[in-house]
């Protein structure tokens, strides 16, 4: 298990990479209009499978909504 | 009669950008769409749900308008800067519409922060649309940094108090290098139509149709507002007078 930020809450997630932890979550890593930042850099969807989450990350999940 | 907008290159054949948040519900939101014209509509970028993923409003939108994402409520250059790289890896594209906000209450732009961060997003390869204030000065330092259109407020967002400032605005149109595209504010149609018959090139609407009593009605209505303001401004008005000056004919009155 480890440690991080995500959206904003404190959790612990026994997985390794983003594609997991997205999965653990209940979202299709195959959602379109997805996007993913890790300690405020966007990771491209291709390296969602391979890049390798750490303690303290902090992670983003993010999608467009309404909005004016 | 054509006449579009072009804004970074690209060619829009509607002069009435949509902001899609608000609606009473789905179908409405997707009927004023199409009702308004528009080719431009904003989304905003939002922290998902964990709780699980399920197709969005943008899935619904995606392929039928140009989705115009925007920064709406970040307070920082480095959130409104990562905001817009997430806007443009999850939209695939470099269109933003710029917000950074200085005071939560008013939602006035922070107008320091907001260069900067323009500057640095057009460094970056975006096409930059920024809300900003009705200030010519500010205007133009942003068209300086390479943003592709400025976005002057009317007034307040959601406020619907109109074109607080129509001088300010008409100055903004008269001396910018980039287009002008009216944004917050907007009360009713003839908000847009004076915005257009101001040498706007174009206006954003959102609050003033979605929490209208008939939204579809109102979105016909700006359309036409749009419209007819563009028609105006493009006839030229004529000069204001002192007094009247009889539109009829002087000679062969009847009992002279």
């Amino acid at each position: 298990m480890i440690r991080m930020r995500i959206n904003g809450v404190e959790e612990e997630v026994g997985v390794t990479t983003i594609a997991e932890l997205l999965v653990v979550r209940g979202v299709d890593p195959a959602s379109r209009f997805l996007a993913i930042a890790v300690n405020g850099g966007v990771v491209r969807r291709a390296e969602w499978p391979s890049r390798e989450l750490s303690p303290g990350d902090t992670v983003e999940i993010v999608r467009p909504l309404q909005g004016g | 009669m054509t006449d579009p907008i072009v804004i970074a290159r690209t060619t829009l054949k509607s002069r009435l950008f949509v902001g899609t948040a608000g609606y009473p519900n789905q179908q409405v939101l997707l009927d004023c769409l199409e009702a308004s014209g528009a080719e431009v509509v904003t989304v905003s970028i939002r922290r998902i749900s964990l709780e699980g993923y399920a197709e969005s409003l943008v899935d619904l939108l995606d392929g039928r308008y140009r989705l115009l994402p925007n920064t709406a409520g970040c307070a920082t250059v480095r959130d409104a800067v990562l905001t817009a790289e997430l806007a443009r890896e999850a939209l695939d594209t470099e269109w933003l519409k710029l917000e950074l906000i200085g005071d939560r209450e008013t939602l006035y732009p922070d107008v320091e922060q907001l260069v900067r961060a323009a500057e640095e997003l057009v460094r970056k390869g975006f096409t930059v649309l920024p809300y900003c204030n009705e200030d010519p000065v500010t205007c133009q330092k942003l068209a300086d940094v390479g943003c592709a259109a400025v976005m002057p407020l009317g007034s307040l967002i959601g406020s619907g108090m109109g074109i607080a400032n129509p001088a300010a605005i008409e100055l903004i149109c008269s001396r910018s290098p980039v287009p002008v595209v009216l944004d917050a504010g907007i009360g009713t149609a003839s908000d847009a139509a004076l915005a257009m018959e101001l040498g706007c090139d174009a206006v954003l609407v959102n609050t003033a149709i979605a929490k209208s009593h008939d939204p579809l009605r109102m979105a016909a209505a700006m359309r036409a507002g749009v419209e007819g303001g563009r028609l105006a401004r493009l006839s030229g008005r004529i000069p204001k007078r002192s007094f009247a000056e009889p539109s009829s004919p002087q000679l062969g009155l009847v009992g002279t």
